[in-house]
């Protein structure tokens, strides 16, 4: 039987200390007040004084409070059970479901000897081409989705938990709104999708320590799965959040900011959450999509800044649409050579005209006369915006590349596009036919 | 030396405080001993009888009352035959071992060798009993790889000493005591061809150092004639992320025309390393014929691994590369990224609660940065013979902003500055290295008059491209235009380097020498174009010849023709 221990020394914000004696660091431990149990876990130690950090939050527990200490760290339950299933971010059911007790897990574990990485070699498919054609989502790969609030971003990622081609999904909810986690929830299991999912979510009313847990858990149970040989998707909303909860710990235990008030190992922290992502040689793979909202739009910000250091590229996700300038996958290049031949040079040709179409809109916002050239340019540029860019363009790659050749062929003729005569002859409309 | 133990009496984060008996000294490596399992740490404060200490590993699980050992020693790698093709972390445990022993996850606690213990090598031994020897002197060399990995008397052995005995010829592996040397007491110690030395201190067992002046060539054309590297000496590349610092040191590392390549991945990616991992056994250097592996070192403690260590890591490369300097060989250390290390730093500062400097680095950041880089040099040993290291540093600048701490200090004492700007490398300019904000202290291949002028075009045709954007094309006067065409013809055929190209990938010293003397005649040239729609039209077509001649076997049919070609279109528009 532990000690319980009946005198809480200090209550500052989330954090309390107590004195006790055989403690370790990260230990977990529960806190009883009047207003029912929380777990709390352990993060200093200084002589017998031990600092916790509360999950549920300090409001509400006075000095006679009891502490037990469980004698081992933050732990979660992993099995098939847990598809399906929601949680918070201190690992109980938020649905109706039975609470998990078996085959405990531990949580942010040690991670992969770089030796043992495999370089990156298959695409995952989402049927949104603005990410299968011009940014090829890769397995084992890490990307932010870099937006601002008020944009879609969680429609995108709900889209891409029911489309992408994986075997599971593990959604990791930080500081959601309420109607945001229910819109998810609703749309997985309108879609069917329910099964092969996996929620931790903490909505913006929770405890804040609890949004610092989510995305361990959900890495924790994803690196099983991988090593299971499933293939994992984890998607992540909304990492400022997240920052902003470490933020608000590191002031409370009066750590020394850094950076507009982030404490300085906010690009380790960072940086071990999505190193998590990666392909086991013979057993599955973890791959991270992970929004990131830009305070004021600002991609110097210290969140999008350090997570930019970190990921493998980015998506721009800017007036609902996925931004084709400044996105970037920087594994692309791994597996678009094996798709399709036309793959690669459409992709850049599409891009090239796109980015002369917005050359014309600027134009014609001037005031200048419209050549012919530029008539077709902005034909051309409102057909590729509706019928790629859209959101609500579901299409496999194959039927995306025809479609990218229907506009070219309906917008221009097969010189003005810049395309290798060879791709024109077998794929141009039209001379399909002829040859 | 005085082994003392202690007890753990707080954990905060990765840094553990101890209450020590008997004596401890700073920088001293230690062991928390928890079960069966031993965690390294360092001493990094001592007050009264307490230590504070920094954890290599993950502290979860440390108690109050755990066990601590020191050990007496500072934070030291082993030298010796074996460390070419190796990869390593940044305590110098041997990762590909590590995997085969733990799988796929790095488990804590676990401190492999470094060098192989049971390889026999092939010894010959250069000097005989009775002679007289002091540290860093060679006493033989066994061969590793390509190279004759010279078998030196350790270098805390600074007196002078005679040698008493020394092994023949023969196979050995590196703990068979190889030599004894006696000194002038009549103390006699055993030499084997493995010893370890501090990270922190920087080998000086040389004559004297030089001022470093042979360019290190890169063949990267925008480094070696505008913005060259000395052998020894130091430059930084600070950039935005996505400008391609870590493609340039890719390109750098493969392409260097030095002896030996250490690459130090201090808290970046771990898939970039990968495809280092992967790909260099594959490539061959033409120098040497061998795989790129054979002269390359890979430190890698990328952002996941501790923290602790990645402070270690840029200390353990640069101890490898002076190591193999000492044998008069040319060494380039590339650290991916020293802003990572100073972050390190910084975690640990606060840790510590000093009080923060700017943007709450610690306030020794600079001094730490300039000490760093100062173990760059070229030294001549006491042979006669000359070695080098070469440091390379990238930063990653908050927000890409090089006002930041970081880069300003990096930028006080390093001797080349290469800035990556975003703009560059989002019009695909590579490599993404600004012309005019990027400056170096070395000297060029390229006589210096010719690439002043060559700067000068830059910079004017930088202007009139500002001045354009106000005033339109209509506005622009023609000769004002040509410059603009001139500067943005150079920008495209000499500073862009298309590194997917097998040809124009690496370009060497001859070549760049022989196509600048053409590149500077046209920029130099007038020439009869009367309207804006013509001299557009020439640069375009000039261009286009030019770059398929940067793609060009060098010397080759098509070399020659492209050549012909452009010397006759400039010719023919040219004012005599």
């Amino acid at each position: 039987m532990r000690k319980i221990y009946s005198k809480i020394d200090s209550i500052a914000g989330n954090v309390i200390t107590v004195s006790a004696d055989g403690i370790k660091y990260g230990d977990l431990a529960v806190v009883s007040s009047t207003y029912g149990d929380s777990l709390a876990n352990v993060i200093r130690l200084d002589g017998e004084k031990v600092a916790l950090q509360v999950f549920s939050g300090g409001r509400g527990i006075s000095t006679g409070d009891e502490v037990r200490f469980l004698g081992h760290p933050m732990e979660v339950s992993f099995s098939d059970n847990l598809l399906g299933r929601i949680f918070t971010g201190s690992g109980k059911p938020r649905d109706k479901g039975p609470t998990l007790e078996e085959n405990m897990i531990e949580i942010g574990g040690p991670s992969v000897n770089p030796a043992m990485r495999i370089i990156p070699r298959n695409m995952i498919r989402t049927g949104i081409p603005m990410i299968d054609v011009f940014n090829s989502l890769v397995e084992s790969q890490k990307l932010p989705i870099f937006s601002v609030s008020g944009e879609p971003y969680n429609e995108l990622l709900a889209r891409i938990a029911m489309q992408a081609e994986v075997d599971m999904i593990i959604l990791g909810g930080m500081g959601l709104k309420y109607d945001d986690y229910l819109y998810f929830k609703e749309t997985l299991e309108n879609g069917g999708a329910m099964s092969r999912t996996i929620f931790f979510v903490h909505t913006a009313a929770d405890p804040i320590v609890e949004c610092l847990l989510v995305p361990d858990l959900s890495l924790a149970v994803a690196e099983k799965f991988a090593l299971q040989g499933k293939k994992v998707l984890v998607l992540l909303t909304d990492m400022t959040n997240f920052s902003d909860a470490m933020k608000e710990i590191a002031i409370t235990m009066e750590q020394v900011p850094s950076n507009r008030g982030y404490p300085g190992d906010l690009y380790s922290q960072l940086a071990s959450r999505y190193e998590k992502a990666v392909d086991f040689e013979g057993a599955g793979s973890i791959t991270i999509l992970a929004v990131t909202t830009m305070p004021g739009d600002d991609v110097t910000h210290p969140v999008p800044d350090n997570t930019g250091y970190i990921t493998e590229g980015q998506y721009y996700l800017r007036n609902g649409r996925i931004e084709p300038f400044g996105s970037l996958s920087r594994l692309k290049q791994m597996v678009n050579k094996d798709t399709r031949e036309d793959h690669r040079a459409l992709m850049d040709g599409m891009i090239k005209l796109y980015a002369s179409y917005k050359e014309s809109l600027e134009k014609m916002s001037m005031g200048f006369r419209m050549s012919d050239w530029d008539e077709k340019l902005l034909k051309y540029g409102e057909r590729f915006e509706a019928e790629m860019m859209d959101l609500s363009v579901n299409i496999p790659l194959e039927k995306a590349l025809d479609k990218g050749w229907e506009i070219l062929g309906e917008s221009f003729t097969s010189e003005e596009t810049g395309l290798r005569t060879d791709l024109i002859n077998k794929f141009w409309p039209g001379k399909k036919e002829e040859n | 030396m005085i082994k003392s133990s202690g007890k753990v009496v707080g954990v905060n984060g990765n840094m553990v405080s101890v209450e020590v008996e008997g004596q401890v000294s700073l920088n001293e490596v230690g062991y928390i001993v928890l079960g069966d399992q031993r965690l390294k740490s360092e001493v990094i404060r001592i007050k009264g009888s307490r230590a504070e200490m920094q954890v290599f590993e993950m502290t979860t699980g440390i108690g109050i009352g755990d066990a601590v050992e020191l050990t007496g020693e500072l934070l030291a790698v082993e030298l010796g035959p074996g460390l070419l093709t190796q990869i390593f972390d940044g305590l110098q445990n041997p990762l590909p071992q590590l995997a085969e022993k733990c799988g796929f996850f790095l488990q804590r606690g676990i401190y492999l060798n470094a060098l192989p213990r049971d390889k026999k090598w092939d010894f010959t031994p250069l000097v005989k009993a009775g002679a007289s020897v002091t540290d860093g002197d060679s006493l033989g060399f066994v061969p590793e790889g390509i190279f004759k990995h010279q078998i030196m008397v350790p270098f805390n052995y600074t007196d002078s000493y005679t040698v008493k005995k020394i092994v023949p010829a023969g196979k050995y592996t590196v703990e068979t005591e190889i030599a004894v040397i006696e000194d002038e007491k009549g103390n006699q110690f055993p030499v084997t061809m493995m010893f370890t030395w501090p990270v922190k201190r920087a080998i000086t067992s040389y004559a004297e150092r030089l001022k470093p002046v042979d360019p290190m060539i890169t063949k990267v054309r925008i480094i070696d004639t505008f913005l060259p590297v000395a052998l020894g000496g130091t430059y930084c590349i600070p950039g935005p992320f996505g400008a391609g610092k870590t493609v340039l040191q890719q390109v750098t590392s493969r392409h260097a025309e030095v002896d030996i390549v250490i690459i130090a991945a201090c808290g970046e990616r771990a898939g970039e390393v990968v495809e280092t991992l992967k790909e260099f056994p594959e490539l061959i250097d033409p120098k040497t014929g061998k795989s790129l592996m054979e002269r390359t070192i890979i430190i890698c403690n990328t952002s996941s691994m501790p923290v602790a260590a990645r402070e270690a890591s840029v200390y353990t490369a640069v101890t490898l590369a002076e190591y193999y300097r000492q044998m008069g060989l040319n060494c380039l250390l590339l650290a991916d990224s020293t802003s990572r290390w100073a972050q390190a730093m910084r975690e640990m500062s606060g840790r510590l609660e000093e009080i923060p400097g700017e943007e709450a680095f610690p306030a020794y950041l600079e001094s730490v940065i300039a000490g760093f880089y100062e173990r760059a040099g070229l030294v001549r040993l006491r042979n006669g013979k000359q070695g080098s290291v070469t440091i390379g540093g990238t930063v990653s600048p908050a927000g890409g902003n090089f006002e930041e701490p970081v880069t300003q200090a990096t930028l006080k004492v390093v001797g080349a500055f290469h800035g990556l700007s975003r703009e560059r490398s989002d019009a695909r300019k590579y490599p993404a290295i600004h012309p005019l904000d990027s400056w170096s202290k070395y000297s060029s291949i390229i006589p210096h008059e010719q690439v002043e002028y060559a700067r000068k075009i830059l910079f004017r045709g930088n202007e009139v491209g500002q001045m354009m954007k106000v005033v339109g094309e209509e506005g622009t006067s023609i000769d004002d235009y040509i410059t603009y065409l001139k500067s943005d013809f150079l920008d495209y055929v000499y500073l862009q380097q298309n590194s997917f190209d097998p040809v124009d990938a690496a370009v060497s010293v001859e070549r760049q020498k022989y196509v600048f003397t053409i590149l500077i005649d046209i920029l130099a040239a007038s020439f009869s174009l009367t309207s804006k729609n013509d001299a557009r039209h020439f640069f375009n077509q000039l261009r286009q010849k030019f770059l398929d001649f940067n793609g060009s076997e060098w010397q080759g049919e098509g070399f020659k023709k492209l050549e012909n070609e452009i010397k006759s279109m400039v010719a023919d528009k040219k004012n005599s």
